[in-house]
């Protein structure tokens, strides 16, 4: 077997150990009574409680809201961001205008914004969507920005030499050089973005993952509680998983063979 | 008139920014290149050579004089002049193929009629095996192979060289000296190629020019009519590098205070 067989195997056995420990503490707890059970409910616990869920036909209708609202907030950041940030990055002018209004809304929590959103926008969908959108905005238009300022001049004059209009230098060289930093960005806005979007729905929603964890808590379902931020989790994991895939599929250039074999 | 370039008059002066005094890199610099021709130019670091070669390539604008390629004048970068970086400045995003495709895709040439270009200069190169390697993936003087196909694919009228082999091992740049004849003599290139080696230029070149300390000034041009394949053992070699390493000695101890040239790095690129 090689390396990388191994390396998996034990990722996977050390998850299997922490939900296998978890399980058997819960059932140790329940026989005691050490601490009160129902705050504490085991993995198999919640499977049972996201099995009723999906039979009761809320458990989808949380997971494709929440989805629907990040994925429209991370789109709209993402089609603001990308092309502001090539921009600033490639004039300075430009650069000198938008930076300084960037620095200034850059410090604020998103989620300070929220009530203002809400009052504006009301307690729809377009409140929690542009908020995700607006925080989105920010790791990817800097990420993009610093991808289009570090490109090597020397790849510039060498696009030039080689008879290489301004569109042509932007699509074959500028684009692909900043596209690493780019996905970075990409990948720190979409964590960012579903932290938003669960604290928006645990204020402010009447369906998705955080309203159910909110809802839950008011009826003592301490089970649905955990299965909300399981699946949360899982969710997360998932898009990172498949962004980082992605990325290795569009970078390829930048890793060597002898690395990729490590 | 059978120069395919021209130098005339050329001076150049970096003005800094943060109100240093001005550069004067280059002085009253005159050249002319006939169809062909191997010309080397040789000088001590920060003579302004690389600054000559920008100049040429249309990266600079001279602050006085003009240059003439094929009877007109430039007035800025083009595919008629293939350039060749001292490091191998290829796309790493692009495979192998696609670095050396780049100039005819951005001319509008069909795909099909690419390919042929493409795997016609990279077997002049002998690197047809490579075709679909990252650069990541080829050694120094594999990437400045492709580098060297790179050009040659825009069928430029001349080839300009800045010190595309300084990065590499002594034994490799002496397989990339031999490697450049051969492809010279195969594609009857002009080339213009820019180096602090007396050794290079006497084993490549036609004629070496000779350049002063800053401000860079032609100090002397020697033709070298040597027999190739050229033996850097061979007497008249050797009578030559003596003349050339007599020649250089001053303009190095006069250059000793010199700061490094601003031709290399110029920063933020405006297009």
């Amino acid at each position: 077997m090689n390396p990388k067989f191994w390396r998996h195997a034990l990722r996977t056995a050390s998850v299997l150990v922490f939900l296998l420990a978890w399980q058997a503490g819960s059932v140790l707890n329940a026989r005691y009574q050490y601490l009160n059970p129902i705050l504490f409910p085991s993995p198999l616990d919640m499977v049972r409680a996201a099995y009723d869920e999906a039979v009761q036909g809320i458990l989808w209708g949380d997971i494709g809201a929440s989805l629907a609202r990040v994925f429209q907030g991370f789109g709209i950041g993402a089609v603001v961001a990308i092309p502001l940030g090539c921009a600033t990055g490639y004039f300075r002018r430009l650069e000198d205008c938008v930076d300084p209004i960037v620095e200034l809304f850059r410090p604020i929590p998103p989620l300070a914004l929220l009530p203002l959103f809400i009052i504006w926008l009301g307690i729809g969908e377009m409140s929690k969507v542009l908020l995700i959108a607006f925080s989105t905005f920010f790791p990817i238009f800097l990420n993009t920005t610093e991808g289009v300022r570090s490109i090597d001049p020397i790849h510039l004059r060498a696009a030039l030499s080689l008879g290489a209009n301004r569109s042509q230098i932007f699509t074959n060289v500028i684009i692909r050089s900043a596209l690493p930093s780019i996905i970075v960005g990409l990948r720190l806005g979409f964590a960012l973005g579903f932290f938003v979007l669960v604290a928006a729905e645990l204020i402010a929603a009447d369906s998705g993952l955080g309203y159910r964890i909110q809802e839950s808590r008011n009826f003592f379902l301490v089970d649905r509680m955990f299965v909300g931020a399981a699946i949360i989790g899982v969710l997360g994991f998932s898009f990172n998983y498949a962004l980082r895939r992605l990325e290795d599929l569009l970078l390829r250039w930048r890793t060597t063979i002898v690395q990729a074999q490590a | 008139m059978g120069y395919e370039l021209q130098v005339i008059g050329v001076r150049k002066v970096f003005r800094p920014e943060d109100g240093r005094a001005p550069l004067v890199a280059l002085e009253r610099f005159d050249l002319a290149i006939e169809k062909g021709e191997f010309v080397c130019i040789l000088g001590p670091s920060g003579c302004g050579k690389s600054t000559l070669l920008n100049i040429v390539a249309g990266f600079l604008v001279p602050t006085e004089g003009q240059v003439i390629l094929d009877g007109v004048e430039v007035t800025g970068s083009g595919r008629d002049r293939g350039v060749v970086f001292q490091e191998h400045a290829l796309f790493p995003w692009f495979r192998v193929w696609q670095n050396v495709e780049f100039g005819p895709k951005m001319a509008g040439v069909n795909p099909a009629e690419r390919a042929r270009i493409a795997d016609r200069y990279l077997d002049l190169v002998g690197l047809g095996a490579f075709r679909a390697a990252f650069p990541k993936e080829l050694s120094g003087g594999m990437k400045q192979r492709v580098a060297i196909a790179r050009a040659l694919a825009n069928d430029p009228k001349i080839l300009l060289m800045d010190e595309p082999f300084g990065s590499l091992d002594a034994q490799t740049r002496r397989l990339m000296q031999d490697e450049l004849t051969k492809i010279w003599t195969a594609t009857g290139k002009t080339i213009l190629f820019v180096t602090h080696s007396i050794e290079e230029s006497l084993l490549l070149a036609d004629r070496v020019v000779v350049m002063t300390a800053r401000p860079g000034r032609i100090k002397t041009v020697l033709p070298a009519p040597l027999t190739r394949p050229r033996s850097d053992v061979a007497p008249d070699f050797v009578a030559l590098k003596a003349e050339l390493q007599g020649l250089l000695k001053d303009e190095i101890e006069a250059g000793g205070e010199a700061r490094p040239t601003t031709g290399n790095n110029p920063g933020r690129q405006t297009l």
